[in-house]
């Protein structure tokens, strides 16, 4: 935790009990003794905590602790508090249009109202413009059931090519980089084998904040004698009692990686067997780490010398070790580079396969592991199928009861949407679980894009910033208002339950979905009458794909305490660590890339002197859309700040608290100052959860990875000044190391996307 | 018999407030969290430090003895609850006489309200709902022995100011074997290291 709610309430110290801001209905009914306790799991992250929800008389009364294999009763504060989500004053109860176009307000209307006229122009659209005129913009933050339909509506009710969803913000280049490497992508191994591991090192990611629940695995570990190495440059809460903080530059990752690896070799720490009989491309990236020595990597990066060596030691001198690695490497033009670097140590080692070894992924979302796995990917079918994959393609259309030559090809990645909603290309786009006004990169061009489509179509169940401008807003539900499966940072497949209906008029996203289809003539592919109709639908398309659910039942996910992926057979018990006797390419071998030191696209200059990197703080989730309107988790972090070095801080004249501006290319904004050592002296953080004003995407920069399209919100160039500083007159500029003419690829923004849609090319995997 | 209390760990602490969030959910002071998480000194350092009640036991509950109304009752396990809102007349001297500064003066409510170590939940064989929620365990409840048995680290149940001494039925976790946590020494200790007489070498951490 990063912040103290001083600097945001002055609080009273006799008594600070009632500083926390209002509190929603159901409080009121505090004395209500709960008639049921619904088993289910959190809606936030990727751990997906079981909890019970507290049900009286058809409402959600609170929460009660659930042991679960992985939270073993344990919540963070957001798991606290979700339930007061269900019976928000907040909620959107209707639906809402804008009767007096672009500029008027949102009015209410009924469901036939809201549907027709979606539809009604949608039909004209792809009249008039052809099929992909119409995108979806979806999200991993809801169960499998509703990111499988969510693809399925695009290409079988809508026809459009175009779907892509948050997880591209998100985990793309990770799972991209395990594909590469391992032939399959998702987290190798349970988070109870963490305790198993001798060291543990922890790449890009802030636990404490983003992955509470996993803290407790890492203290045990380190209750039997595990080392822990923390890479970030921030001193979070996990590296102020790691053994080794190594204070890396944002976006230079790879130079203290590859120095690493070059010690391993050097020292004799590498497991030669192990390569020589499961692995791929050793001697190449063993050329490719050379150049880099405990030097180099100092000078890239900022990590001392011998701190890259004391890590190097600590890790390759465990007998089992870990790699546990987040969005501080994967945000970046060079993502999946920086996962492939992390898999180049864990394989060095021999670790992959051994229980408690290896390296492991730690997925954000609350899906954002089965929502990358069912199809609604711009260039994925579901089951982890490929749509540029002849065969693939025929068996998902056999399912769905069309001809594959009806199936669209690929479609745009999220980010190289918003310059297809510019220029044209794209005339409407249904987001769902999605809130593009605060969670893209260079939040201007964003916003053109979205006022230039028309209409623009939200289904959320709060008001989102994104909502706020669409033209017609269609109010969905929470996630315990619906039932289905979601697939955690593990691969565990589990289990939530209903616990309340959606409130007023509101209803289940996939009704919704289906009621489209249905108005849009294709309601022959949508009968569905349940979630879990949608559910044994995902299951048989999954079956023989690399995600196969084929053998998961929700009997089964209740039975044993969540099912991991995949799992063929209903007598399958599910697989909870994989690779360990072979890995998922077609030799059964794992593949090493060579990787090399890039530089981020933008990089400090005279003008903007300082590197800008964003994160999460404990208390917010995302786009913060829910919980900044939790009356607890909202006081505690009510608006952004930003954090600097005091030795920064000094020639500036900023003292702690001050109400500053930072500045980038893309923009500027005003918020406070924290002025702590915990940081490196050359680089700022911002929290993103904020919207408006206060996101921090006004400044980050567009530019993302060329290969998976993920953006560089982790560094960039920028300049931080009190609010009496004048404002340079003359045009600033940072140093830039890519631009849209030299890699057209990186910025998708500029240059859009450039395949062409008639193009069958089937690529191999 | 193994007496079931709280164990608070610093060191293991992240300061994500879930105890303080949880502690707001019991229905008896709801809203309202009788656990409090501190930055020891932000300025210098992310770490942080939960307090809650720490339940005295010799001498008994400096609050209870100072209370003119008899409002803070005992349970006979050495619980010391809260005061009882019939009997507490608003006169804060339990505040002022807690060692660890505990007990919260409600000012609307002119009442005094602390951690009663959710008596509704363990007297039913649950845990309270802070260490219940706490996701590090920073906060953790059962007996010593099991605590030995399971995790790292010096459970020590005296702590020292100066010459007096009180020994509380809560355990603070040290990262060294040690008698007594020793505040004064340490705060000592802090003084000598913040005006420079004992400055410990900095490594060059950042290039």
């Amino acid at each position: 935790m990063a912040v103290n709610r001083d600097i945001f309430v002055r609080r009273d110290p006799n008594y600070d009990f009632q500083t926390y801001g209002p509190e929603p209905g159901q409080w009121q009914q505090a004395a209500a003794l709960p008639d049921q306790l619904v088993p289910t799991h959190c809606c936030f992250c990727g751990v997906q905590c079981g909890m019970f929800l507290k049900v009286e008389g058809g409402k959600v009364t609170g929460v009660e602790a659930r042991e679960y294999e992985h939270n073993r009763g344990h919540l963070c504060p957001k798991g606290v508090v979700a339930y007061q989500q269900v019976d928000h004053p907040e909620r959107l109860t209707h639906p809402l249009i804008r009767r007096g176009g672009k500029g008027g307000r949102l009015e209410r209307a009924s469901w036939d109202e809201a549907l027709e006229y979606v539809v009604s122009r949608w039909r004209r659209i792809q009249q008039e413009h052809g099929k992909d005129a119409v995108a979806i913009y979806s999200g991993s933050s809801m169960t499998n059931e509703k990111c499988y339909i969510a693809g399925k509506f695009a290409r079988v009710g809508l026809g459009t090519r175009h779907i892509d969803y948050n997880g591209r913000l998100c985990m793309s280049s990770a799972a991209t980089a395990y594909t590469k490497a391992f032939g399959l992508d998702r987290a190798p191994l349970p988070m109870t084998d963490i305790p198993l591991a001798d060291s543990i090192l922890i790449a890009g990611s802030n636990v404490a904040e983003c992955f509470p629940i996993v803290t407790d695995w890492l203290w045990q570990a380190r209750d039997r004698g595990a080392s822990l190495i923390v890479l970030d440059p921030r001193e979070t809460a996990t590296a102020r009692t790691a053994d080794l903080w190594l204070p890396v530059r944002p976006g230079t990752d790879i130079a203290v990686l590859n120095a690493m690896l070059r010690i391993l070799m050097r020292e004799g720490l590498v497991d030669e067997d192990y390569l020589a009989t499961r692995v791929n491309g050793w001697d190449e990236v063993r050329a490719a780490v050379e150049p880099y020595t405990p030097e180099e990597a100092e000078r890239i990066a900022g990590v001392p010398a011998e701190r890259v060596v004391a890590a190097a030691r600590l890790y390759g001198r465990a007998a089992r070790s870990l790699i546990l690695h987040a969005r501080g490497i994967e945000h970046s033009t060079h993502g999946v580079n920086n996962v492939l670097a992390c898999i180049n140590l864990a394989l060095a080692r021999g670790q992959v396969g051994q229980p408690g070894g290896g390296v492991a992924m730690l997925t954000g979302q609350g899906n954002g592991q089965g929502g990358r796995e069912h199809g609604q990917k711009a260039n994925q079918l579901p089951g982890y199928r490929h749509i540029d994959v002849p065969e693939e393609r025929e068996q998902i259309a056999r399912v769905w009861g069309i001809p594959a030559e009806d199936l669209p090809w690929e479609g745009a990645a999220a980010t190289e949407m918003p310059h297809l909603m510019v220029s044209g290309e794209i005339k409407s786009c249904l987001v769902l679980c999605s809130n593009l006004m605060v969670s893209l990169p260079d939040v201007a061009v964003v916003q053109r894009a979205l006022d230039n489509l028309d209409p623009l179509v939200v289904i959320d169940f709060f008001l989102s910033e994104t909502a706020a401008r669409a033209d017609v807003v269609l109010p969905g539900s929470v996630w315990c208002e619906d039932e289905g499966t979601t697939t955690n940072l593990e691969g565990r497949v589990v289990k939530i339950n209903r616990a309340a209906p959606p409130p007023g008029e509101a209803r289940r996203d996939w009704e919704i979905l289906a009621d489209l289809a249905h108005r849009l003539g294709r309601g022959q592919y949508f009968p569905y009458t349940s979630a879990h109709d949608i559910w044994q639908e995902l299951r048989e398309a999954s079956r023989g794909g690399l995600a196969d659910y084929g053998g998961i039942t929700w009997e089964k996910i209740d039975r044993q305490g969540g099912v991991f992926w995949p799992c063929p057979t209903e007598d399958h018990p599910g697989t909870p660590r994989l690779f360990t006797e072979r890995f998922a390419h077609p030799d059964g071998r794992a593949r090493m890339f060579p990787i090399s030191y890039t530089p981020p696209a933008e990089e400090p200059s005279a003008d903007f002197p300082f590197r800008l990197t964003s994160g999460r703080v404990v208390y917010h989730y995302l786009s913060g859309t829910q919980t900044r309107r939790l009356g607890y988790l909202n006081s505690q972090a009510p608006e952004p700040w930003v954090e600097i070095h005091p030795r920064a801080a000094a020639p500036l004249g900023i003292a702690d608290g001050d109400r500053v501006r930072v500045r980038t290319p893309r923009g500027a904004m005003e918020l406070k100052a924290l002025v702590v050592p915990t940081i490196r002296p050359d680089t700022l953080f911002i929290p993103f959860h904020y919207g408006n004003k206060e996101a921090v995407n006004q400044l980050t920069n567009p530019a993302t990875d060329p290969t998976v399209k993920i953006p560089e919100y982790k560094a960039c160039a920028a300049a931080i000044e009190r609010l009496d500083a004048p404002l340079p007159v003359l045009a600033a500029r940072p140093k830039v190391n890519y631009t849209p003419e030299s890699q057209p690829k990186m910025f998708p923004y500029t240059a859009g996307e450039t395949k062409d849609p008639a193009s069958r090319e089937a690529k191999r995997y | 018999m193994a007496v079931k209390t709280l164990f608070v760990d610093p060191t293991r602490c992240i300061g994500c407030r879930a105890c303080e969030a949880a502690c707001r959910e019991c229905d008896s002071h709801k809203g309202e969290s009788m656990v409090m998480v501190d930055f020891v000194d932000r300025g210098r350092s992310v770490a942080t430090q939960p307090t809650v009640c720490m339940h005295c036991e010799d001498p008994i509950a400096p609050c209870a003895q100072v209370c003119p109304a008899v409002a803070i009752l005992i349970t006979p396990d050495g619980v010391v609850q809260q005061a009882d809102p019939s009997r507490c007349i608003g006169c804060r001297n339990c505040v002022y006489a807690c060692p660890f500064g505990v007990p919260k003066f409600d000012v609307g409510a002119k009442l005094m309200k602390k951690c009663n170590l959710c008596y509704d939940r363990t007297a039913q064989g649950q845990k309270p709902w802070c260490a219940q929620a706490c996701p590090t365990q920073a906060l953790w409840y059962g007996d010593f022995e099991e605590f030995a048995g399971q995790r790292r680290g010096h459970p020590v149940d005296l702590t020292r100011f100066g010459e007096q001494q009180v020994q509380t039925r809560v355990f603070h976790v040290l990262p060294q074997a040690a008698q007594w946590l020793d505040v004064s020494g340490l705060l000592q200790d802090a003084a000598r290291e913040l005006h420079g007489e004992a400055a410990p070498r900095e490594e060059a951490w950042v290039l």
